[in-house]
């Protein structure tokens, strides 16, 4: 078995993974279990985007990875503020 | 040989996500899905992380790769403590059979904190 196609089943395996995150921010009861699966998903989207890096041989992608974290943690951060009902200086 | 150490740390990656994401739907309450999700998926992914950087070495992909797993080290544990404390603060109900929440005594004792939105 070649090591691209095990990287490339590992792709598919996150891929399924994401989409059972996504069914939790779908069906969540509440609306911190959106923001818990969309937290979950932005840190799962990052090995997605590095995996797809090594797969493809592309640098770029690995740029992507790293501002998609940054990016997903100041969201999640800004949406806990606004849900405890808090300023973001406090 | 470092390819296949990296393919390993990536497999073992992966698994921990999907463990991860098992807790995310199956556990009943809003923090546990929590806890469970955070933990497996951080580890999860620092080891998908090293992985890449084991296979690749010192190029452009790989210490990309290595500067990512100690930003998903500090960001991924804070977020998910700060949405705790928001969920907490904000209302969110525990599981009916919790045995113990700490935070509801503290807010009870101390007076320092606001009231529920």
């Amino acid at each position: 078995m070649n090591m691209d196609q095990i990287i490339l089943g590992c792709v598919a395996a996150l891929v399924v993974i994401c989409f059972m995150c996504l069914y939790r921010a779908w069906r969540g009861p509440t609306v911190a279990d959106r923001m818990v699966a969309i937290d979950i998903l932005g840190i799962l989207v990052v090995g997605f985007c590095a995996l797809w890096a090594v797969y493809t041989e592309r640098g770029f992608l690995m740029d992507i990875a790293l501002a998609w974290l940054l990016l997903s943690f100041i969201g999640t951060i800004t949406l806990a503020k606004y849900l405890g009902g808090q300023q973001l200086d406090e | 040989m470092n390819d296949y150490i990296g393919l390993v740390f990536i497999f073992i990656g992966v698994l921990f996500d999907l463990f991860g994401c098992i807790g995310l739907l199956r556990l009943p309450d809003m923090y546990n899905r929590l806890q469970a999700a955070t933990k497996c998926v951080t580890l999860g992914t620092c080891g998908i992380m090293f992985g890449i950087f084991l296979m690749q070495g010192f190029n452009e992909i790989g210490v990309k790769a290595l500067v990512a797993v100690p930003l998903i080290f500090i960001t991924s544990p804070t977020a998910a403590h700060a949405l705790a404390r928001g969920a907490h603060i904000a209302g969110v109900r525990l599981w009916q059979k919790s045995v113990c929440d700490r935070y509801e005594d503290d807010k009870k004792h101390m007076g320092k904190e606001k009231p529920a939105p």
